[in-house]
């Protein structure tokens, strides 16, 4: 008998730290001491702390392992499972009393969470179909074609509140009922799968983690709309979410779960994968389809809608991976339980994924009108290393930054849009005080100029020229008029774009204008960047007192500009070939180099008179002064 | 595929995971501390888990624990009913942890000549 299942994340997170030698030293190991017959290892998807990873969940107990390697395993095994002790070195620690937390359940990251489209994730084996069934997987396709009309599932969703998961946030049901009743035929559903936003990675965690959900929200989806044919359109970045869905596809169609006469209902559907390359805009949903068809990834005006004239000029209905996911949960409880959850206006919990200057890098699931203070300390654990916090960038580039003034609003569709950013996806990065902002800005501008497809000239044109003076601004070359070019050609940018890229793109500059208009004015009247991000106005210096004369930033300095002083063991740095890439900075162990911004009344030290190689260097002909 | 299939699908499926569920009926604590496993142990538990599983008992879960404190008397093991009582049994063996099985978890009754200790806990 099996006593204790081992739950190893197998999501991609945990994979890049090293989960597979840890899965893989773990079964042998207990094979080699005989265990493999009484403890099962089990793979599962993301379990959502993804900075602590490799991660492994150990049951019935319960006990949480964070930072598991391979070389840990012999200890671990020889601990818990021999001697039946928590291996108490790759426990989590309170963040309070710094006492080692025993059991998941326990652990602030999880306790504060409320998972249901995250409730199989890291707790099921997403390549066997079993484990989703034991969980009461598809139960809600066999109820809804056993004894519900198509009417009716539409009726539950929009009773239910459910709105898309893909960013705008409009009500799911509404949008089936259009797809439903256009008499045209054969029509299709579509799952959005393309998450391209920087920092963002919910819909992987599902795809990854649960597939089935998603079919399963598909096909009931397809009977409601009299859809026989769905598409799942996955970027080809996420190979092991392709990988996992195939299997999974593979296994429902096996089971008689998809394909002819479901349920005996006589309803027929097929499901099929689309992988995208890559490109931004096919996330915008018109461009997705051109791609479905083989075409080039643009979109196009809408009217007609999707629902009017969509794939293949059929009717069809597209939805993000979340939403999808979601919808077997809304039948199988009953709207009523679902629309209990979250606000008056926004329905039901949203996964956010937590990036950038956050303790607890990784994914979690709490109910709408949770305040962002909330999720980015109570579950995030804060900004580390003791800095403070700045702002938080909702919604990916197509957002804007929130700063500390609120953090403490509820977060729905309506209260991030009233913020000037927007929900979008789900993305959170976090920016902390050395984060610039105007360089935050220019970065997110920088992502949606590149991926901008070409056809519209507002989006096209408009990004570039944004770019330009932002570019312009961190240079130190900006002037004050650029301020309002900045906003007269982003608010041009918003009206005129043909889809969601452009419209979108210039909401992180406006919302950096709106509330850290003084960095910009810092960055042009006073050539100067507070968080000394902006590298042209930076200027790096050895402070003589501290220098060790170590000679490492000497030997890291990537184009050969920092020097001995001649007969002293001191370094300087020559200023006029620095590129500002701030290495040696980093290497220093003394503290000894000091970055300085413009206007912060920097003053070059003087050149000494000989300025030698460092040792190790190949003397050229610049050695003296 | 009907729903009475997946129904049975799903019985037979969720013996593979029950075990992350949490709240069983009994709980076997073995006491595995190094005088333990000196002792036959883990013969005493192997012994116990193959049992289980022959008799099908699924509202068990065993698990494995430090020393009890019981050095003297080990094989050492404690099985805890979600009422929380609680029975201990010492100087165990395999054929002795077959019949605690038999007739501790799958009839409910305690098996009184072997167990050294019994209490209730809240």
């Amino acid at each position: 008998m099996i006593r204790a299942h081992c739950l190893v994340c197998a999501g991609a997170g945990c994979i890049s730290s090293g989960g597979n030698a840890l899965k893989d030293a773990l079964s042998n190991e207990l094979q080699v001491r005989g265990l493999d017959e009484e403890i099962r290892v089990v793979e599962t998807g993301c379990m959502g702390p993804c900075d602590l990873g490799p991660v492994m969940l150990v049951h019935p107990d319960g006990t949480f392992y964070q930072r598991v390697t391979a070389l840990d395993v012999p200890k671990l095994v020889e601990e818990h499972f021999i001697k039946g002790r928590p291996y108490q070195p790759l426990l989590p620690k309170d963040e309070v009393t710094t006492a080692a937390v025993n059991t998941q359940r326990d652990f602030g990251f999880f306790a504060k969470q409320q998972k249901i489209v995250l409730e199989n994730c890291g707790t099921i084996d997403p390549e066997n179909i079993q484990e989703y069934i034991a969980r009461d997987g598809y139960r809600a396709l066999g109820d809804v074609l056993s004894g519900l009309k198509p009417a009716q599932v539409i009726a539950e969703i929009k009773a239910a509140g459910l709105r898309g998961r893909g960013g705008a946030g409009f009500p799911t049901g509404v949008k089936w009922e259009l797809t439903a009743k256009n008499p045209v035929t054969p029509r299709y559903v579509i799952c959005n799968a393309d998450e391209g936003d920087p920092g963002a990675f919910m819909n992987r965690a599902v795809l990854e983690g649960d597939p089935h959900k998603i079919i399963e929200g598909m096909t009931i989806g397809g009977y409601a709309m009299g859809a026989n044919h769905g598409y799942i359109y996955i970027r080809a970045e996420y190979p092991l979410a392709v990988k996992r869905l195939q299997i999974a596809i593979a296994q429902a169609y096996e089971l008689g779960l998809l394909g002819k006469n479901l349920f005996s209902s006589g309803f027929d559907f097929d499901l099929e994968l689309r992988i995208g390359a890559g490109a931004f805009v096919c996330g915008e949903e018109t461009a997705l389809m051109r791609s479905i068809e083989g075409r080039r990834g643009q979109p196009q005006p809408r009217p007609p809608f999707p629902a009017q004239r969509g794939l293949w000029g059929k009717p069809t209905n597209i939805n993000n991976v979340e939403t999808w996911a979601t919808v077997p949960i809304v039948m199988r409880r009953g709207a009523q339980w679902y629309s209990q959850i979250g606000t008056a206006k926004s329905k039901g919990t949203k996964v956010f994924a937590l990036a950038g200057k956050i303790k607890n890098t990784g994914l979690a699931e709490v109910p709408y009108g949770t305040t962002l203070r909330e999720i980015i300390f109570g579950i995030g654990g804060g900004v580390p290393n003791g800095k403070k916090f700045k702002a938080v960038q909702t919604g990916g580039p197509s957002g804007g930054v929130v700063p500390e003034q609120h953090l403490d609003t509820p977060v729905d569709y309506d209260t991030l849009q009233a913020l000037g950013s927007i929900m979008g996806s789900g993305g959170m990065v976090i920016m902390d005080e050395d984060s610039c902002m105007v360089d935050v800005a220019r970065f997110f501008l920088e992502f949606c100029c590149d991926e901008s497809c070409g056809k519209c000239p507002p989006c096209r044109v408009g990004t570039r020229q944004l770019l330009n003076i932002l570019d312009r601004i961190s240079h130190g070359e900006g002037e004050l008029e650029d301020l309002d070019r900045l906003e007269e050609l982003a608010q041009m940018v918003k009206d005129a774009s043909l889809c969601g890229l452009g419209q979108t793109a210039p909401n992180p500059v406006l919302t950096t204008l709106r509330y850290f208009r003084d960095e910009y004015l810092a960055h042009i009247v006073e050539k100067r960047c507070p968080a000394r991000v902006c590298k042209d106005l930076l200027h790096f210096t050895i402070q003589d007192e501290k220098c060790v004369g170590c000679s490492v930033c000497a030997r890291q300095c990537p184009v050969d500009t920092i020097f001995k002083v001649g007969g002293q063991k001191k370094y300087y740095i020559l200023e006029d070939e620095c590129i500002h890439c701030g290495s040696c900075v980093d290497s220093c162990k003394f503290d000894a180099i000091v970055k300085a911004s413009d206007g912060e009344g920097h003053v070059t030290p003087q050149r000494p008179a000989v300025l030698e190689r460092p040792p190790g260097r190949k003397p050229t002909s610049l050695v003296t002064a | 595929m009907n729903l009475a299939e997946l129904q049975k699908l799903k019985e037979k499926a969720q013996k593979q995971v029950a075990l992350r569920e949490g709240n069983k009926k009994y709980r076997v604590v073995v006491s595995m501390g190094t005088s333990g496993i000196a002792a036959g142990a883990r013969d005493v538990m192997k012994t116990m888990l193959d049992e289980i599983e022959k008799r099908g008992l699924a509202d068990v879960e065993v698990r494995v624990t430090g020393e009890i404190g019981l050095e003297d008397v080990e094989p050492v093991i404690r099985v805890e009913r979600a009422d929380g009582e609680q029975t201990t049994y010492a100087r165990l063996d395999a054929e002795k942890a077959r019949k605690i099985v038999a007739e501790h978890l799958a009839h409910d009754t305690p098996v009184e000549n072997l167990a050294v200790g019994k209490e209730k806990k809240p």
